[in-house]
């Protein structure tokens, strides 16, 4: 169904995302320094040996941010698995039974879903204290009723076709008709809700980490990183800049790759 | 049409309680309560007991629960923990302070999201519409903070035009206040316009392919006219909906916005109550938040089932 080459905007986001994952996946061969290292003053400028410059404790800002990405793009891989599998797995389950359990389960999505995901995490975060299973499996959860959503209206579409009927009639399972009959027809959209949805996840920790409630220090991350140099600015030096536009360098090429894909599948 | 209005009305009442209940139950009946919090290290099974004894903590949980809806609904949260003030009274000011900032962001980002989209509705294609549709994924794309310290690196330290911090005094005159919160409201905007625009483009181009529309083309009206006449009128249950999810995305947006310039907003105070684990604090926030919220949305879908003619008439 691709017809043509990319534009130059889409295959510029894919050269940014690729960068990135090369760049963290590699942490430990290009990073000049350790992650918790002090190795100069504070908020020292750019130069040879610090190539972003310090950070607020002397340690080496470059270094920081691609282990600091490990840590924040590893965190949100693993939640947006969480989110999609349960809310995929919800959904579907949901739009293949129908009647008073779809019902039933659509209306708890509902009240999930009309209290805003931030609110929501403060509190459960306030009472089981943020450490990285809590932060996977909140904000997993929380994110999971969004998904539930967008697979619920796909499957549905699908779950009342001939062929979804003719392998009832034939006698198969209801867990055969979700996985074999329906998942493979709602997977491209799937797919594209996973990719939106890891950047609204990244966000979401980054938010978090901001806030001083997301992944917690010594450890780098993106968000806290943030947070721990926001002073440097009244000085004119941009440390806190760095760490938030490598998280908007990713999330706008994911976005940006995507939205072509989605164009695409749509045959537009 | 009077039934269905009722009917959203309710289900929204339904959801705040069932709301205040989820709020209560993920506070109180998750392991650890205000009594330990209280007493951190110190505790003993004697205090706690005592403790829980003068808190009320040893009643049955859905007799505190409606004990403390019943305060909630006449003001009364109860008393901070780290403080010992009552909540009310600490989070009144700030909340004032956040709406102050919502409601300046809001009356200006809807006009200009709305009339932005018009016009790149008008122009589908043309170079405004093409700078303003890359321009709205850019700012969907990136974090909050992000926005909020390009401003403030720009606005702030390199020209030093407006104050990086937000300080909000008692002694300021309106037009100080004014200047003091311009960046944020300037953040607030940035952040919450694009998301409308985009939704007020793309539902006015999807009722640009209706045969009315055509007809309106063929009587040989101007695209202009057709757009603001007669595209428009029939787009508005859309728009109204976004806008309203918007309102309440404000109050979301408006925390971390708040943290980035130390703005003494309801946001911040909540943030500062979940890392002192200031549970009756917590809760008050909270239930405000998600009470704005869902008032926002009932009533942009009371609006959407009011401005659709085909519902005017019972069936």
């Amino acid at each position: 169904m691709t017809s043509g080459r990319p534009p130059a905007l889409t295959l510029g986001a894919v050269a940014a995302v690729s960068l990135i994952v090369l760049a963290v996946l590699m942490a430990p061969w290009i990073a000049p320094y350790a992650e918790q290292d002090f190795t100069g003053g504070v908020w020292e400028p750019i130069s040879a040996a610090h190539w972003l410059g310090t950070d607020n404790l002397g340690r080496d800002l470059f270094a920081r941010l691609v282990y600091g990405g490990r840590n924040t793009i590893g965190v949100a891989i693993v939640t947006t698995a969480v989110a999609v599998f349960l809310g995929g797995a919800l959904g579907l389950t949901a739009a293949n039974a129908g009647g008073w359990i779809d019902n039933v389960m659509s209306r708890c999505i509902d009240v999930l879903l009309s209290v805003p995901v931030l609110i929501s995490a403060l509190m459960v975060l306030s009472v089981l204290g943020s450490s990285v299973p809590v932060l996977m499996g909140t904000i997993g959860v929380l994110e999971a009723a969004r998904v539930y959503v967008v697979a619920r209206s796909v499957a549905r579409n699908v779950a009342v076709q001939d062929f979804v009927a003719v392998a009832r009639l034939r006698g198969e399972g209801p867990i055969w008709v979700v996985f074999r009959e329906i998942l493979p027809n709602v997977l491209p959209p799937l797919m594209a809700e996973t990719g939106l949805r890891f950047c609204f996840i990244l966000l979401f920790i980054a938010s978090l980490g901001f806030l001083g409630l997301g992944i917690q220090p010594p450890a780098a991350d993106w968000g806290s990183m943030v947070r721990e140099n926001a002073q440097a600015i009244y000085f004119a030096r941009y440390a806190p800049l760095y760490p938030a536009a490598a998280i908007a360098m990713l999330t706008l090429g994911i976005n940006l790759s995507v939205d072509w894909l989605l164009g695409h599948s749509n045959g537009r | 049409m009077k039934r269905l209005l009722l009917e959203r009305a309710g289900w929204g009442l339904l959801t705040l309680v069932a709301i205040s209940a989820l709020l209560f139950a993920a506070t109180n009946l998750l392991p650890g309560d205000v009594a330990e919090a209280l007493l951190g290290q110190q505790a003993t099974p004697e205090a706690l007991h005592n403790i829980r004894a003068a808190l009320g903590l040893d009643q049955p949980a859905w007799l505190r629960y409606l004990h403390w809806l019943g305060g909630a609904v006449h003001g009364d949260f109860g008393t901070s923990l780290a403080s010992g003030r009552p909540v009310a009274a600490q989070l009144l000011p700030r909340l004032g302070n956040t709406l102050l900032l919502a409601f300046l962001a809001a009356m200006i980002s809807v006009p200009l999201a709305v009339g932005l989209g018009v016009l790149s509705a008008i122009r589908e294609g043309g170079v405004l519409d093409r700078l303003v549709s890359v321009l709205s994924l850019v700012t969907i794309s990136v974090p909050e903070f992000f926005v909020g310290y390009i401003l403030v690196a720009v606005f702030a330290v390199q020209l030093g035009w407006l104050p990086s911090i937000a300080l909000i005094t008692g002694g300021m005159s309106f037009a100080q206040r004014l200047g003091a919160i311009a960046l944020p409201v300037a953040t607030l905007v940035i952040v919450v316009l694009a998301h409308m625009l985009r939704m007020t483009r793309a539902s006015l181009l999807a009722v640009m392919s209706a045969p009315f529309i055509e007809m309106a083309f063929l009587k040989g009206l101007s695209r202009s006219t057709v757009v603001v006449r007669h595209a428009l009128p029939n787009a508005a249950a859309p728009i109204v909906a976004v806008v309203a999810l918007n309102l309440g995305y404000l109050i979301v947006g408006v925390v971390v916005i708040e943290a980035v310039f130390v703005y003494p907003g309801a946001g911040q105070l909540m943030v500062d109550a979940v890392s002192k684990r200031d549970l009756p604090l917590i809760q008050a926030c909270g239930l405000v938040f998600a009470a704005t919220y869902v008032v926002l949305n009932t009533l942009a879908d009371m609006l959407v089932i009011y401005t659709n003619p085909r519902l005017r008439h019972a069936r």
